[in-house]
């Protein structure tokens, strides 16, 4: 794996090329490459549902990962069950890899909070909607683990305008100097909404802030699974050493923001076109097809697996129960304060009087 | 045990971390040198490997504090002065006081946040705001306050094993002003609820942190008159014990809130609100407040003049009694 990780091309770290050619070693089993294009086909069309269910009203504002589902399944299958995860908005693929059920991401972008309910084993938090606020806060999970001796890493998702924030600089700071067992990945998509990477920042790479910190920087083409998930791995022993690693991978953000941008009004198609052609799905296909993996039939069984997944997912979403207003004051304390419950009477007795209604308004493309 | 405000804190970190092999100190400072006012003084000879000098960074310090805490570790985080929290805010307000909330119950971020607060030390510019109205305004927070020795220890010992973030508050002011006997073991005082210092049936005085020993010197002064007057040390401002302060104004029908922070949307405001809702038909007088003025905290050789003191409290009170 060493091997792997020192297969650099123009300080990219690269496997398999855009048209599926494979560069070195990797070592993975038949199995393992199956199961990283199972979890790129699933987040995909988990994503394309989303983005429909957007369309027709079902669900609120979302923000579709279309482009960087091998960064994001890459990396989620390279650590281990008990390492934690930091997700920002965009990384539902990186939530169903770690078994966050759909119904949740899906509930929770309905505007229902019962979809940050994280099952109870599985080390993720959901997602953060701040820019770069959860840099920090995976640095503190990682310090933890290093002051309770535990054998564990935490993986912290950041985009490349979280790089521009405080938090950035404070969080890798601090890890630099606790030697904190963390990865931090950043997918740089080209994209914080409409501003450009280059305007993002003034350093020719992101990696490159890693060497201010005393950490390791790395370079990873993010739409090379396989690149991906062998730079995390390399990180993840790194960390364990207590040397974190700062790893950008080169992605493309292929759709809006979200619902509510477009993206028409500031980039320019012949970006788009040229990222068509390194589609991590597209290449991975290319390669698996190679190496005697791949067949239209076995892709299609894939497909309307994922589908009925889906499906699956939008049944259950139906089918929860109504939300109390005692869910928006029970965990607001560990036990409610008196002037909450004052409140909460208040609303509930109020709702069992209503002497005028609020019209509700239909609100088209989410905010703003 | 005589003790200071300090002393009773360092006490209370003292005997928390004996008992719970969880709690983590840090904070700029806070380790080799004891702390800019040496609050905690001898905690990293004693436990090496859980105390710690962070870099100098306030929202890193609450931010990794909040990390550490939903691994299951008590951090206690100080911030050395009040008017550095300012960058952490957003950490507080959007992810120490709401992770609970927005994963009902699976996570939280039970963290400690000491901060000395307030002026009157010949503080340099910046090291002597006192913005507790703000962090009040925050939900799943709590803010304490106390005001003297034995509440200082029995009210940190409470809130470091509290299950919520609480911000603790030090009137930095009084952090050497006075010894009171303390016990040498651990106890504990409730959070959210009020003390009354004094009992009185004609005028009820509020007040928090450093307004306290004014507070005192003023009822004095105002009971040698010839009046009853009742004193109340608010020690929670987050969440608040109005139950005390109603049944207070029920019985005296006077009352004067006293603030060092600036007047408007302090937390004064908020009490006087409080009344309004519950208390205007006992009242026999206008709620007075004595407050800072609506200016940032002055260079010390104005500060005499920008914080209330004893007189202007019973300038307030006489008002307020002519009713």
């Amino acid at each position: 794996m060493k091997d792997s990780v020192n297969f650099v091309k123009e300080g990219i770290f690269q496997i398999i090329d855009e048209r599926g050619e494979c560069h070195a070693d990797h070592n993975l089993s038949k199995n393992k490459l199956r199961e990283m294009f199972w979890w790129m086909i699933y987040s995909r069309r988990a994503s394309e549902k989303a983005l429909k269910m957007q369309r027709q009203g079902k669900i609120g504002t979302f923000l579709p990962l279309d482009g960087q589902e091998a960064s994001q399944v890459g990396s989620a299958m390279a650590i281990n069950k008990e390492d934690w995860i930091f997700p920002t908005y965009r990384e539902m693929g990186a939530q169903i890899v770690r078994s966050v059920p759909l119904v949740n991401i899906l509930l929770y972008y309905a505007g229902d909070i019962r979809g940050n309910l994280i099952p109870k084993n599985v080390n993720n938090l959901p997602f953060y909607i701040p820019v770069g606020t959860q840099i920090p806060h995976a640095t503190g999970t990682a310090w933890a683990m290093k002051i309770q001796k535990k054998r564990s890493v935490v993986l912290c998702y950041l985009g490349d305008g979280a790089t521009s924030k405080g938090d950035f600089h404070e969080g890798l700071n601090f890890a630099g100097v606790m030697k904190s067992p963390v990865i931090f990945f950043c997918q740089n998509n080209g994209w914080a909404i409409s501003v450009p990477r280059e305007k993002q920042t003034a350093s020719r790479t992101i990696a490159q802030k890693a060497f201010a910190y005393g950490m390791e920087g790395l370079i990873v083409d993010g739409n090379d699974v396989i690149a991906v998930y062998l730079a995390v791995q390399h990180a993840r022993k790194r960390a364990m050493e207590g040397v974190p690693t700062l790893i950008e991978a080169l992605t493309y953000r292929m759709k809006m923001h979200s619902t509510a941008d477009d993206p028409k009004r500031y980039e320019d198609n012949k970006n788009l076109k040229i990222w068509e052609k390194k589609d991590p799905i597209k290449r991975m296909r290319l390669y698996l097809k190679k190496e005697k993996i791949w067949t239209r039939g076995w892709e299609k069984t894939l497909e309307k697996k994922a589908d009925r997944l889906i499906e699956d997912a939008v049944k259950k979403m139906g089918k929860v129960s109504q939300l109390t207003p005692e869910d928006m004051f029970n965990s607001i304390y560990s036990k409610m304060t008196p002037k909450l419950t004052e409140e909460l009477e208040y609303l509930k007795e109020n709702l069992a009087n209503r002497e005028v209604e609020e019209e509700t308004q239909e609100i088209k493309g989410g905010f703003p | 045990m005589k003790m200071n405000i300090a002393e009773a804190i360092n006490d209370a970190l003292k005997l928390e971390m004996k008992k719970n092999k969880n709690i983590v100190l840090l904070g700029e400072d806070v380790g080799v040198n004891g702390g800019v006012f040496r609050v905690t003084d001898g905690l990293k000879k004693k436990y090496p490997d859980r105390v710690f000098d962070t870099p100098l960074a306030e929202l890193g310090i609450v931010g990794t504090s909040i990390g550490m805490a939903l691994y299951g570790l008590k951090p206690i985080a100080e911030i050395q002065f009040m008017g550095f929290l300012w960058p952490a805010l957003d950490q507080i307000s959007n992810h120490a006081s709401r992770i609970r909330n927005r994963t009902m119950g699976r996570y939280t971020s039970n963290i400690v946040i000491r901060i000395p607060y307030g002026g009157e030390i010949r503080g340099l510019e910046h090291h002597t705001e006192s913005f507790e109205s703000v962090l009040s305004h925050i939900p799943g927070l709590k803010v304490v306050i106390p005001s003297t020795p034995y509440d200082a220890k029995g009210l940190l010992i409470s809130t470091i094993r509290d299950e919520n973030p609480v911000v603790f508050l030090e009137p930095k002011k009084l952090y050497r002003a006075f010894k009171e006997e303390v016990p040498k073991n651990s106890y504990t005082e409730e959070i959210g609820k009020a003390k009354i210092v004094n009992e009185g049936d004609d005028l009820t005085i509020l007040g928090w942190g450093a307004m306290m020993p004014k507070i005192k010197k003023a009822a004095e002064l105002i009971n040698a008159k010839g009046f009853s007057t009742e004193i109340i040390d608010l020690r929670t401002i987050s969440p608040y014990d109005e139950k005390t302060v109603n049944a207070s104004v029920e019985k005296t029908g006077r009352l004067v809130v006293v603030q060092e922070a600036s007047r408007t949307c302090g937390f004064a405001s908020e009490i006087i609100a409080g009344i309004n809702d519950n208390e205007l038909l006992h009242l026999k007088a206008p709620v007075a407040r004595v407050t800072g003025f609506d200016i940032p905290f002055p260079l010390y050789k104005m500060e005499k003049w920008a914080v209330p003191d004893a007189d202007r409290i019973i300038k307030a009170s006489k008002e307020v009694l002519k009713w």
